[in-house]
């Protein structure tokens, strides 16, 4: 793992990924599931936003180059269905942007940056089940940190990277920050 | 010695008069004042140490709201008149709207003699101009004034005298028996359903406007017909600043015309009904900072003769609920001196001399009282009130001896504090409480 | 902190465009096969109506129940109320049965905001006597911008015309305030009589001539009309006011092509607005409808989603 000291906001932070290797998991990721889903053709990606969206466009944009095929790609908002809304101020919502298609019949891949304690998946599955009945719901995660409090795991995972809980995972996409790269901090004071 | 006959020695009060400030003793005896003067003997007297403290003479208030009879849940003669000795006043005139109405010989006697029974103040009734208060004939006027109540000052208050010809009637008549007619100045055709003082804060709360010329346009047809007539005309709770222009113009013309403010109109404006709480609301409304400072003025410099209470008790259920469903009135009588102290003394627009001839001697006068508004004097009645102008200054509780909670000022800071009213020689209140 | 929606005066700009933001995305949710979100489960919201209303009565509910809400429908007539009891004890009722939104409608201007003092939940304002009602001024913000604008736009350089009983109307006080935040510029075209003395203190213009203002707007919004304002003599007869200020067919030709017509409802035809000119494609009646329910999910998400309404910035 190169460790390269990235400085976020003034904190000393570690890169745990850095612009190359996402490039490269997400391309793993892109072939694990043409793999799985013999060939993509009933695939549909929907991102979790805010980050999950612009990866899920990016596995779209991959699937398209190695084999052709256009593979429709959303976002799917979970924020209503999430089950800690009553610990803070109310959230504003993300969109949800299904394919023209729908979700009906589909393998649907859920796509997210981190996957940790699995309730904004299952939050996912919730929404999902009130948009249509999937053929099958898989999940991609840019990064497992671990610490599951539900029976969630992901089918497709650009890092296992385990944490403690006091330390904080983030994800940077250079659609909404301008760099890629993965980074963990220490608890924040 | 029994109460009634004891004599008391009032040690080193201040007392304001036209001559100016002088702080003195005073004997009271037998109802009267009978010696000024420093280091007066106590010979048997009880004392009072009232060193830092004003010595008025007793506050006369032209207009309150009594409730008796038929309002008693709101208020009585007995707790009302309790209010208004804690307030420094030592007679009270008792409007006609009552249930029945004060519009004969019974009812005006009944309220007179409530008041010399309770015996906290002097209760002087007020007659309605017009039978039930209906504004379509004249009540009988002469009957009130010939009674044992001796009715001087005739008001259909709540209510306007509006019919033009009806109000012109009511003041020749009352020439026969030295009567003043004092109204409440509301155009009734322009005020239907009104709730606050028409302007930017009702246009923005969605509430009825009550125009100031509703007010103003009825005081100036009043003012030419007690001119034309050669008759008294007393103007109730003048709120606008337009009312005090008008009426300095007709006492410039020499009209026999008199006017009186409240304590709230002289503090408080329409912004503080924002929250849409119900104890601001009153009749005539609160208005504009802009009326507030022109109000001051004008009874500084006596184009507003006196301020009255217009003291206004309501159960709690008529003031918690909606703006609109509210009733209108404010209660008055204890912090009525409070109030004066902060808008004109401590403003530095009256002193106390000119506290003493706006909330006693002119009223008294107008209200053609004997023996109650008589500036402090060796042989004069001993109806005297002691006010702590530098008492620290308290929030004000809504909790006090008027049955009513309805005070605007709850919970304002206001300076001072009545410590002692004398009602001809024999205390109501002393040390601030109920004798 | 709000814990309330009484006034539209109670939202910044940021706060309003979070709530048609939000609408904007539950809007899609009529396309679903499911068309309830479960966001409001185990939470009660109370429309408490003392004035007839059925149509914003059923808006309410319906956002409530999309949102797996309960919801108490408490309605004045035949009620406690209809018998004496009073707001504050009607409120202290509601409190016992653990609201933790009201939802009032009511004939006195300020009837919100004393509940507000009275209840532990959040009060929504659905139109308080001649005061306001700031849901319609949102779904009507909501319509302009899906009809002329996009999504996310706030209303900057759009020209609102609203038309009529401005005196009386809480739609008229909460629209001019909401859609002058979000940059409209607004004017009010009706008789003198009609307007409120200071309203040139509002953030709007002013205008007596309707058919002077008709070329240059982008929204017409037109206010219901009552008869008994005649008798008041607001004006002369129905007849002179809707020669003067009425929306006819003709006058609608004299909009711009992109102009669109609103109404709050329920409409006088023939009285401010003509059935050709309800009834046309400019016309936005119906869906304002729709749009009622999806802002009024907003708005109840907002309030009662989190702890509290989000800190927006201004």
């Amino acid at each position: 793992m190169g460790a390269t000291r990235h400085p976020i906001a003034g904190r000393d932070d570690l890169a745990v990924l850095d612009a190359e290797e996402i490039r490269r998991a997400l391309t793993r990721i892109a072939h694990e599931i043409l793999e799985r889903t013999h060939g993509g053709d009933e695939v549909v990606l929907l991102g979790i936003p805010t980050r999950g969206v612009p990866l899920a466009r990016r596995l779209a944009a991959r699937i398209g180059e190695f084999e052709g095929l256009e593979v429709p790609c959303g976002s799917l908002d979970v924020t209503m269905h999430r089950d800690d809304l009553r610990l803070r101020p109310a959230r504003a919502l993300g969109r949800t942007d299904l394919p023209a298609a729908g979700v009906d019949g589909k393998i649907v891949v859920l796509v997210d940056d981190v996957l940790y304690s699995g309730r904004t998946v299952r939050a996912a599955l919730d929404a999902l089940t009130d948009l249509g009945r999937p053929q099958a719901v898989q999940l991609a995660v840019l990064v497992d940190r671990g610490h599951r409090e539900l029976p969630i795991r992901a089918d497709y995972v650009g890092k296992n990277l385990p944490t403690s809980q006091r330390e904080v995972v983030h994800v940077l996409l250079a659609e909404v920050d301008a760099q890629d790269a993965v980074m963990i901090s220490g608890a924040p004071s | 010695m029994s109460p009634a006959d004891a004599s008391w020695l009032i040690e080193g009060a201040e007392v304001a008069g036209p001559g100016g400030r002088a702080v003195t003793d005073l004997l009271l005896a037998g109802g009267t004042v009978t010696a000024i003067g420093t280091g007066l003997s106590k010979a048997g007297a009880r004392v009072l140490g009232a060193g830092g403290l004003i010595a008025l003479p007793g506050l006369v208030d032209l207009h309150t709201h009594l409730r008796e009879p038929g309002r008693e849940d709101a208020e009585t003669v007995e707790t009302g008149t309790r209010a208004a000795a804690l307030g420094g006043f030592t007679a009270v005139h008792a409007m006609a709207n009552t249930e029945p109405v004060a519009d004969t010989a019974g009812v005006v006697e009944q309220v007179w003699r409530l008041g010399r029974t309770a015996g906290y103040c002097d209760v002087q009734p007020v007659g309605a101009v017009t039978a039930g208060l209906a504004g379509t004939r004249l009540a009988e006027l002469g009957t009130m004034a010939d009674s044992a109540a001796r009715v001087r000052v005739f008001s259909d208050d709540g209510r306007c005298v509006s019919d033009s010809l009806l109000m012109r009637r009511a003041l020749e008549y009352v020439k026969a028996f030295d009567g003043v007619i004092a109204q409440h100045a509301q155009d009734p055709r322009l005020t239907e359903g009104a709730q606050l003082n028409e302007g930017e804060i009702s246009g923005r709360l969605g509430l009825a406007g009550w125009p100031a010329v509703a007010e103003e346009a009825i005081i100036a047809r009043d003012c030419l017909l007690a001119a034309h007539v050669g008759s008294a005309l007393h103007v109730c709770h003048v709120s606008t600043a337009g009312s005090a222009e008008i009426i300095r113009w007709a006492k410039s013309k020499g009209w026999p015309v008199t006017a009186e403010v409240t304590p709230h109109h002289l503090l408080l404006t329409d912004e503080l009904a924002v929250g849409y709480d119900p104890v601001f609301k009153v009749n005539p409304p609160l208005r504009t900072a802009a009326d507030v400072a022109e109000l001051r003025r004008a009874l500084a410099d006596g184009t507003i003769d006196c301020v009255a209470t217009d003291h206004a008790p309501h159960p709690v259920e008529a003031k918690e609920t909606e703006w609109s469903e509210a009733a209108f009135g404010m209660t008055g009588l204890e912090t009525a001196l409070r109030v004066v102290q902060q808008a004109m003394v401590e403003t530095g627009l009256l002193d106390w001399a000119g506290v003493a001839d706006r909330m006693s001697v002119r009223p008294a006068r107008i209200g053609r009282l004997t023996g109650q508004g008589v500036p402090i004097a060796v042989g004069g009645p001993a109806n005297l009130t002691l006010y702590d102008p530098a008492a620290p200054a308290e929030a004000v509780s809504p909790v006090g001896a008027s049955k009513s909670r309805n005070t605007p000022f709850a919970g304002m800071s206001l300076p001072g504090g009545v410590v002692a009213t004398f009602l001809r020689g024999v205390p109501t209140v002393l040390d601030g409480k109920l004798a | 902190m709000k814990r309330h929606l009484i006034s539209a005066a109670d939202l910044s700009r940021g706060d309003a465009l979070l709530i048609l933001d939000t609408a904007e995305e539950l809007a899609n949710l009529a396309d679903r096969p499911i068309k309830k979100l479960p966001t409001l489960r185990g939470r009660t919201v109370v429309n408490l109506f003392f004035e007839d209303s059925t149509r914003t009565r059923i808006s309410f509910e319906a956002a409530a129940k999309r949102l797996s809400a309960d919801v108490i429908n408490f309605s004045a007539k035949g009620s406690s109320v209809a018998k004496g009891e009073s707001l504050k004890d009607t409120a202290l009722t509601l409190e016992a049965m653990g609201a933790d939104a009201v939802v009032i409608r009511h004939s006195a201007s300020g009837a919100a905001h004393r509940l507000a003092g009275w209840v532990r939940g959040s009060v929504v304002n659905a139109g308080d006597g001649t005061h306001e009602h700031p849901t319609q001024a949102l779904l009507d913000a909501f319509t302009i911008r899906r009809r002329l604008k996009g999504a996310g736009a706030a209303l900057d350089g759009i020209r609102v015309t609203i038309v009529g009983d401005v005196l009386h109307s809480r739609v008229a006080r909460s629209n001019v305030l909401l859609l002058s935040t979000l940059g409209a510029e607004v004017t009010l075209a009706a008789p003198p009589t009609l307007l409120p003395l200071a309203v040139d203190t509002w953030p709007c213009a002013v205008s007596y001539d309707l058919d002077a203002e008709l070329p240059k707007s982008d929204v017409v919004m037109m206010l219901r009309v009552q008869q008994e304002r005649m008798t008041a003599a607001y004006f002369p007869s129905v007849r002179e006011y809707s020669r003067r200020y009425g929306l006819d067919a003709e006058r609608m030709t004299r909009l711009p092509d992109h102009a669109i017509v609103m109404h709050p409802g329920p409409m006088n035809r023939g009285v401010e607005i003509a059935a050709e000119v309800a009834d046309s494609v400019r016309s936005t009646i119906v869906e304002q409808v729709a749009n009622g329910v999806t802002t009024r999910m907003a708005v109840l998400y907002l309030l009662l989603g989190g702890t509290e309404f989000p800190e927006v910035a201004p």
